[in-house]
């Protein structure tokens, strides 16, 4: 402050200076320029409770300054061991595409699914479709409780029924999802305008009918974007599903770094990258070409 | 239809006029039936193909479904209600090894999400368009963001664990980069969309660049980020409880034994466990963040 402050030459003030009258500024709005102690307190006290909880968190778990320095180190060797990046043989990339396009196959196939049994899920948990308030409650208790639960944990279940491989990913992004977009969908049905259904309404329309007619046609949109959008998630939950062996790519990955064929992993780390960007450059276009420029 | 109900004025237009605006209705409508078919024939080949490489086999499905349900009640605990409180207590027997993991795996996010908090947080006003230093800093700062966030946080564990070690440290690392990352990302964002004329205003006084994203940008955005960043923990919960897939601490590690073990009643007892625990962090974090919001609101 001292650098904006000529007041503090005593009584001297510098002719058509802004800060000529400082002292009177400061007396006229002494309520608000007075600091804020308590609010400055406030904040004191809780950054110190979550510094202090972070660097107990850092005793907690095991943190070193050598442990750090000396990963580091590693990682630093490995980083080198990578370039360049390498596939091995001619049938080991063929392997390692066929996995790729499994991991995409996976997430295609199950957002589709978790889409199409949300829809009619989303409609009971929706508060404007859905008239008993119980019903409505206990679809979005269960919504979060499937949520409540990883991916990978629903693969590992969805595994023990149909055996491993690339169809159990398939159904546990489905199952997982289905909470996810159960959720997102009845938000967005909630948020429609109801003039279009007080319209169909005045037609004589039946309450079915005012959902078909007034609801759908102004969420269509909105629910294929957030599947387009999920899509291109679920290509990256995909990527690391095949580690509990649920088929993709991931079973190759989390091998190559196991074996320390470091070239291999940068490969396929580069691999997954690319078809992220892929897919999301594809679904980017799609979402624009189906709810135009506006909506982004 | 038209005509005789509605106002005179109206009974003029002729029924050619009708036949050529009904004639121009069924074209339209059938060019648009023809565009959602095609897109739907483009759908289905896509689904034929995926089904074919994801080994969909509805057989298998159909045969095994009943296995689905029959996991689902043999990982339920034998609850009886004459012995309910001995059954409780041999169902939650290692209750309080779990809670140590279970506090663990929260610690693991907390600490991750500090430290991806802080690696975002420094790099995002290099990263916006609006108040980066230099084009190229905004080129290198954002593939560095993208980088961290593509990569799935579960393949930086498994590197991790074999640089670090077994244990925790993996874990909170791979998580804070991904944050770092994802955070970074929503930071920048937000940056874009402030009011300019504040920094402007800095800007005027002669301030360092520093002084301007201090003084200018920040107060426009705290608010913000902290509830991005509380989302983001929410989320980093749900990472942690999985991190033990790969040897890189908290809970899933105990879970993934009792899944490939078949110690089924644990497996239900950890997995309510860790819904109960995301279930509350998400309604105490949405909480927090509409507090947020509304102090954002009310300024």
């Amino acid at each position: 402050m001292t650098r904006l402050a000529p007041s503090a030459i005593n009584g001297r003030t510098e002719k058509g200076s802004l800060f000529a009258d400082l002292d009177g500024v400061r007396r006229r709005h002494a309520a608000i320029l007075a600091p804020n102690w308590r609010g400055r307190a406030l904040t004191a006290v809780i950054a110190a409770a979550l510094a202090g909880l972070f660097l107990w968190g850092l005793v907690v778990l095991e943190f070193s300054w050598l442990r750090i320095w000396n990963g580091l180190d590693q990682l630093g060797s490995f980083v080198k061991l990578m370039w360049p990046p390498q596939y091995g043989t001619e049938e080991k990339l063929r392997s390692y595409l066929w996995a790729m396009a499994e991991t995409l196959s996976i997430a295609f196939l199950g957002t589709l699914l978790a889409a199409i049994i949300a829809l009619p899920l989303s409609l009971v948990a929706a508060r404007n479709v859905m008239t008993s308030r119980m019903i409505q409650f206990l679809a979005r208790r269960s919504f979060d409780t499937i949520r409540g639960v990883d991916t990978l944990i629903w693969a590992l279940i969805w595994i023990n029924v149909v055996g491993l491989g690339p169809f159990a990913g398939i159904l546990a992004i489905m199952t997982s999802d289905l909470a996810v977009f159960g959720k997102l969908f009845s938000e967005a049905i909630e948020n429609a305008d109801n003039k279009p259904v007080e319209g169909v309404k005045s037609t004589g329309g039946t309450h079915a009918h005012a959902v078909r007619y007034g609801i759908m046609p102004q969420v269509t949109p909105v629910l294929i974007s957030q599947v387009l959008y999920f899509f291109e998630s679920n290509t990256r939950s995909a990527t690391i599903i095949g580690i509990v062996g649920a088929g993709g790519i991931g079973l190759h990955l989390a091998e190559q770094i196991r074996i320390l064929e470091w070239q291999h992993v940068a490969f396929l780390v580069l691999l997954i990258l690319a078809a992220v960007a892929i897919i999301d450059v594809i679904s980017t276009r799609l979402r624009f070409a189906i709810i135009g420029k506006r909506a982004t | 239809m038209e005509g005789s109900l509605l106002r005179p004025s109206m009974v003029t237009i002729s029924t050619e006029r009708v036949a050529m605006h009904q004639a121009h209705y069924r074209a339209t409508q059938r060019a648009k039936r023809a565009q959602t078919l095609l897109g739907f024939v483009v759908l289905v080949l896509l689904v034929v193909v995926a089904a074919r490489v994801g080994e969909v086999d509805l057989g298998k499905l159909s045969r095994n479904i009943w296995r689905f349900p029959a996991y689902i009640v043999e990982i339920m605990p034998t609850l009886r209600w004459r012995s309910f409180g001995a059954d409780l207590v041999e169902w939650y027997w290692g209750l309080g090894y779990w809670l140590r993991k279970l506090g663990e795996t929260l610690l693991i996010a907390y600490v991750g999400t500090i430290l991806g908090l802080a690696g975002g947080f420094s790099i995002c006003f290099l990263a916006a368009r609006n108040v980066t230093p230099a084009a190229w800093v905004l080129f290198v700062t954002r593939r560095y963001l993208e980088f961290c966030r593509t990569v799935p946080e579960l393949v930086f564990a498994l590197i991790f664990v074999i640089a670090f070690g077994l244990g925790p440290v993996p874990g909170v690392l791979a998580i804070a980069i991904h944050t770092t990352g994802a955070l970074g990302k929503q930071f920048y964002e937000v940056i874009e969309n402030i009011d300019m004329n504040p920094i402007d205003g800095v800007k005027a006084t002669g301030a360092t660049w520093i002084e301007t994203m201090r003084f200018a940008a920040l107060p426009q955005v705290v608010s913000i980020f902290a509830s991005y960043a509380l989302l983001r923990f929410e989320i980093n919960v749900r990472g942690a409880a999985i991190m033990g897939f790969v040897g890189a601490g908290g809970i899933g590690q105990d879970l993934l034994e009792a899944v490939r073990k078949f110690y089924y009643s644990d497996v239900s007892a950890m997995l309510l466990l860790i819904v109960a625990t995301v279930m509350i962090i998400d309604m105490a974090t949405e909480r927090l963040r509409h507090y947020l919001i509304g102090l954002e609101q009310r300024s």
